[in-house]
């Protein structure tokens, strides 16, 4: 934000006419933002390390011993808000980090059990920080540049280093476990929440190979996955990483054995689908979508409670999340057991014949285009008995009244393939069509009657209450 | 499966009392269908209109039919959920008074258990309502289990529920009921689910407020003092609001023992959150804990927030900085503003951050008032004046807004001195609304100065400002005028500005002539009938013909606007035929007006 800020002071005083209308990517001036780590330590002492070999110079029995010392150097972290503190010594942390890095992919016998705990200080001392506050409040994703970590310089070359450590041949769990630890993995978690993309790439990756290690952490990543879910969508709406931990979480599930516990479809109903209920769906639907389908193959008695979880959240007023939903449905459609689609096809296709009549066109035409899936047409087909009379006010209805030509087209389509499925039942529905019509106005007739006496009841009893008129 | 679906043949009429037996014939099978309809807006407007059911059903069948009903279909949309709990909150007289209440519990407690926090939130507050309404036996028998259900509920929503209710039973419960109740408070402070501490911790300081001092003692401070050392920062900055309220229960003497340290450590934490919190409560903790602690401890820990390494946290120090002050203690508060917040507030004028200065700016002015005359002359218009020259609009915004309280302290000759040509500078601001910021402290300014002083310095700016190409500016100009011909007087008026307001009905620009209109408007009033009829009315009658309907229509609305300060004789020989002719405009918005004119005008 200090970038952001100098800039703007250079500018002269502006006289622009911001009409108020124009899109925020426009009015926001291209820049590239960058931010430091919210550290809560004393600044300007300038920091001096004492310059050491190279590890290929000393010989390999004092390579051990020069590692740990150079871990050691590792842990002094510079402020890369001040671009001019600190050149030579930031210069030397980078070229000894890039060392280390080569160091833990070529060597061997380099990991001696004191090197563990030097090595998890170094990587906790540079990662772990409270994430700055977020530039501005209504930071939106989808049309804002995110704001860049300062310090990826070094960074970068910290987690560069930590996974390759992770990846290493040498590598033991059983000791890493002591320092690599709940604590450990909660600290990891919260930094899902960095602005920057690229470190949270690096992030999924570091929590991967954790999780795939680390046997005794397994039921804690994946609690504490849920619980900052649940946060995220109860509590504040915002966190960066959620894409990332799903696309973890995608994997994860593939390897559930069979059955299933209780705990990871609890996961599935009251977490995966609550968050299809955030406003920032669009960022990480791809990846939610994809879990929802790995637990529909995994175990297909959970179709039901999916899609009627997907029913209840259904979008009211964002079109664009609708189409979304009508995607995810597809997919799920696609690997829908025949048994499983009986179970759920009524909700299922009073809510598909709402969306075809939307007046938003994008929304009627990705739910008229199930009936280009041939797997689904098969299914509406078994099931036309059912399923014609849930559609047929709705198509009938638009082959009048739709405003767009393209989705009476697509209509007439589908109303034709109907036609040729069950052409008994259509042309009853056809004949009975104005009746029908009628005798739901004559039941909406009935219920505002209803009310109305209801009312004046009511009414009544408030007079009587108050003495007005005589009980 | 509940008796409600078995569709009653019976009328209702004998059973509900009070009702004549033509009213209410409804079988409660229909009535339940209405909450049941298919259509979601349908449902809600049912649930919406619940009292009105239960009228109809009458005090027992509302308790045996209808209540059963909703606790079995509690799965709904959470907007029809919303609105049950909300409903269910006035329910007491519908379902038999306070006798019957804890019929309601069962359907709130299903409310309370599920996941949108809205609902149950709103099921929370329903139950802590209908909770005064438990007699103490029905509160221990009904109520009490209820909280210990949810406070041991299997997942987190029933359990983060249960943190709101502790603290309206445990007044009214035996001492045994009351031990269980701490006993489940505690073990929710350290409930292994992140949003169930949350909860507890934005709880605490309620439920401490109910305690008894000893307890209070022995056990909300354990429990503080784990919160505010959770792992989680969204924990520790709810511990310190909980910090502040168990403060001021404390006696004196025990402050610093059982509160200082955790808030001490809260002041440093390693997250901003949490300092941004202990920033944003100052004043509260201030007030809590007293004179001495805030000299000895509050005052450096003030400073350190005001020079944090977060905007955020030095921007919630600065609007605290005239609270924090005013609220030191008497007999050294000026040493400690002068030596030891000063020199930080100085720094912060030259903030890097926007938000910060305009916070500070915000509060600032105060100062003034704490430390007169000849410190605020010294010391603070020397920042007063770097912040009205301050690049960002809501720095300089904030200053003037608030230059009133400086102007109590030095007088307005010493302000207009040194302030002037600042706001000569901003009355020309790039930004409309610190422009409008100056309007509107004009008055003020030239009520302190005098008609002399006036004329020389200020009367061009108010004039130019009739033309601003914002309309707000203008009006607010317009407005102007009549504030300052109330002051200087109708004479004044007629010599320096009337004539200004006239020559505008020249203006090519319509819009130009309409603000001469609208100043005829807002003017006439002030500056009376010969002033009006002799100088204003005929400018407004040549108006009349303006090619632009929109100034026409004006001209009538005018008319109207000023004909209660003209006399009749002039109404009737000159405004009626110029309004008749308008009336028969070509226009129709223009022969709307000038026939409205007419009719208020009584000249049909």
């Amino acid at each position: 934000s200090a970038l952001a800020m100098s800039s703007a002071a250079t500018t002269p005083p502006s006289v622009d006419k911001v009409d108020g209308f124009s899109r925020k990517s426009v009015r926001k001036a291209k820049q590239k933002r960058s931010q430091s780590s919210s550290q809560f330590r004393s600044q300007g002492k300038p920091i001096e390390l004492t310059p050491l070999p190279l590890l290929k110079d000393v010989s390999a029995q004092e390579q051990p011993e020069l590692f740990l010392k150079k871990l050691q150097q590792c842990c002094a972290v510079f402020d890369f808000m001040d671009t001019l503190s600190d050149l030579k010594m930031k210069e030397y942390k980078r070229s000894t980090l890039n060392e280390l890095v080569d160091y833990v992919t070529v060597s061997r016998g380099y990991l001696t059990e004191q090197a563990y705990p030097e090595v998890v200080k170094m990587v906790s001392y540079n990662i772990f920080r409270t994430l700055p506050p977020s530039d501005s409040n209504e930071f939106d994703p989808e049309e804002d540049e995110p704001t860049l970590e300062a310090s990826w310089p070094h960074l970068q070359l910290v987690y560069e280093f930590f996974i390759r450590f992770l990846e290493s041949q040498e590598f033991q769990p059983s000791i890493a476990k002591k320092y690599i630890d709940q604590k450990f993995v909660l600290q990891l978690l919260e930094l899902f929440d960095s602005e920057d993309p690229r470190e949270r790439d690096y992030l999924k990756t570091v929590l991967h190979r954790i999780y795939g290690k680390f046997l005794g952490l397994r039921a804690f990543i994946r609690k504490q996955i849920n619980n900052i879910f649940l946060r995220f969508v109860y509590e504040t709406e915002h966190f960066n990483g959620v894409a990332e931990l799903l696309e973890i979480l995608g994997s994860i599930i593939n390897g559930f054995a069979l059955p299933l516990k209780a705990e990871h479809k609890q996961f599935l109903v009251k977490v995966l689908i609550p968050l299809h209920t955030v406003r920032s769906l669009s960022l990480f639907h791809a990846q939610l979508a994809y879990c929802i389908v790995q637990f529909l193959e995994k175990d297909p008695a959970l179709t039901e409670p999916v899609i009627r979880g997907l029913l209840k959240f259904w979008p009211k007023t964002c079109s664009q999340k609708e189409v979304m939903f009508l995607g995810e449905l597809e997919e799920i459609l696609d690997v829908i057991e025949p048994t499983q689609f009986v179970k759920i096809q009524e909700p299922l296709f009073k809510q598909i014949s709402k969306c075809v009549s939307s007046p938003h066109f994008q929304v009627a035409e990705r739910a008229l285009y199930y009936w280009n899936n041939e797997y689904i047409m098969s299914l509406i087909e078994e099931n036309s008995n059912v399923i014609l009379p849930i559609m047929f006010t709705s198509l009938y209805r638009i082959s009048k009244e739709h405003w767009n030509p393209a989705i009476v087209a697509l209509v007439y389509n589908v109303l034709k393939a109907f036609m040729e499925m069950n052409s008994t039942l259509f042309d009853e529905l056809t004949s009975t069509y104005k009746s029908d019509r009628q005798r739901e106005k004559k039941k909406e007739k009935e219920r505002e009657e209803l009310w109305k006496r209801l009312e004046d009841l009511e009414l009544k009893r408030s007079l009587q209450s108050d003495g007005i008129i005589p009980t | 499966s509940c008796s409600c679906t078995v569709v009653s043949k019976q009328p209702l009429a004998s059973k509900m009392a009070g009702a004549d037996s033509d009213d209410s014939l409804y079988p409660i099978a229909v009535l339940i269908d209405e909450l049941r309809n298919e259509d979601v807006q349908l449902r809600l407007n049912s649930i919406k209109k619940l009292s009105t059911i239960a009228l109809a059903l009458g005090v027992e069948r509302t308790r045996t039919e209808l209540l059963p009903f909703l606790t079995d279909t509690i799965y709904d949309e959470d907007e029809v959920l919303l609105a049950l709990a909300e409903q269910l909150g006035n329910f007491t007289m519908l379902v038999g008074g306070p006798e019957y209440v804890h019929c309601l519990l069962p359907p709130l407690e299903s409310l309370a258990t599920v996941e949108e926090t809205v609902v149950r939130d709103k099921a929370v507050e329903s139950l802590r309502k209908i909770s005064h309404e438990h007699s103490p036996v029905d509160l221990e028998v009904h109520f009490e289990p209820l909280v210990k259900r949810l406070a041991s509920g299997d997942w987190f929503t029933s359990r983060t529920s249960a943190c709101g209710l502790f603290s309206v039973c445990y007044p009214r419960v035996s001492s045994t009921v009351k031990a269980e109740i701490r006993q489940h408070f505690r073990t929710l402070c350290s409930d292994d689910t992140p949003m169930v501490r949350r909860a507890a911790a934005s709880k605490l300081g309620e439920f401490a407020k109910v305690l008894e001092l000893e307890y209070v003692k022995s056990d909300i401070i354990s429990l503080f003092t784990a919160l505010a050392s959770d792992e989680q920062d969204s924990v520790r900055l709810l511990a310190v609001e909980a910090g502040v309220s168990i403060a001021t229960l404390l006696p004196q003497e025990d402050l610093e023992a059982l509160v200082m340290p955790t808030l001490r450590q809260a002041a440093e934490d390693k997250s901003w959150r949490v300092r941004y919190m202990v920033a944003d409560k100052f004043s509260d903790l201030q007030k809590a804990v007293g004179p001495e602690i805030t000299k000895n401890d509050l005052v450096p820990a003030f400073q350190n927030l005001l020079k944090d390494c977060e905007a955020e946290v030095r921007a919630a120090a600065a609007n605290k900085v005239k609270e924090f002050c005013e609220n030191l203690p008497e007999d050294s508060r000026e040493t400690i503003i002068m030596t030891h917040i000063l020199p930080c507030v100085k720094e912060l004028v030259s903030d890097t951050n926007q938000h910060v200065k305009s916070a500070l700016a915000s509060v600032i002015m105060g100062l003034s008032t704490i430390l007169g005359k000849d410190n605020t002359i010294e010391h603070l218009l020397p920042l007063f004046l770097a912040q009205l020259k301050d690049e960002c609009p809501e720095v300089r915004l904030n200053i003037i807004s608030n230059l009133d309280c400086v102007n109590e302290v030095i007088g307005i000759r010493q302000l207009s001195q040194s302030l002037l040509p600042a706001i000569v500078e901003l009355a020309e601001d790039a930004k409309w609304r610190v422009r409008l910021a100056i309007i509107e402290y004009m008055p003020l300014l030239a009520g302190q100065l005098g008609v002399e002083f006036f004329d020389e310095k200020l009367n061009s700016l108010c004039m130019a400002w009739l033309v601003d190409h914002v309309y707000a500016i203008r009006e607010a100009a317009t407005c102007n005028l009549m504030k300052l011909v109330e002051k200087f007087g109708a004479e004044w008026a007629q010599n320096t500005i009337v004539p200004k307001v006239l020559g505008m009905a020249n203006d090519p620009n319509y819009l130009h002539r309409m603000t001469t209109l609208f100043c005829i408007n807002a003017l006439s009033e002030v500056c009376g009938q010969e002033i009006t009829t002799k100088h204003m009315l005929p400018v407004v009658f040549k108006m009349s013909n303006d090619q632009v309907a929109n100034v026409r229509f004006n001209v009538a609305k005018s008319l109207q606007k000023i004909g209660p300060v003209l006399d009749s004789n002039c109404l009737q020989t000159e405004v009626k035929p110029v309004l008749e002719k308008l009336a028969s405009d070509q226009d129709m918005d223009v022969k709307y007006f000038a026939q409205e004119a007419i009719s208020v005008l009584s000249l049909a």
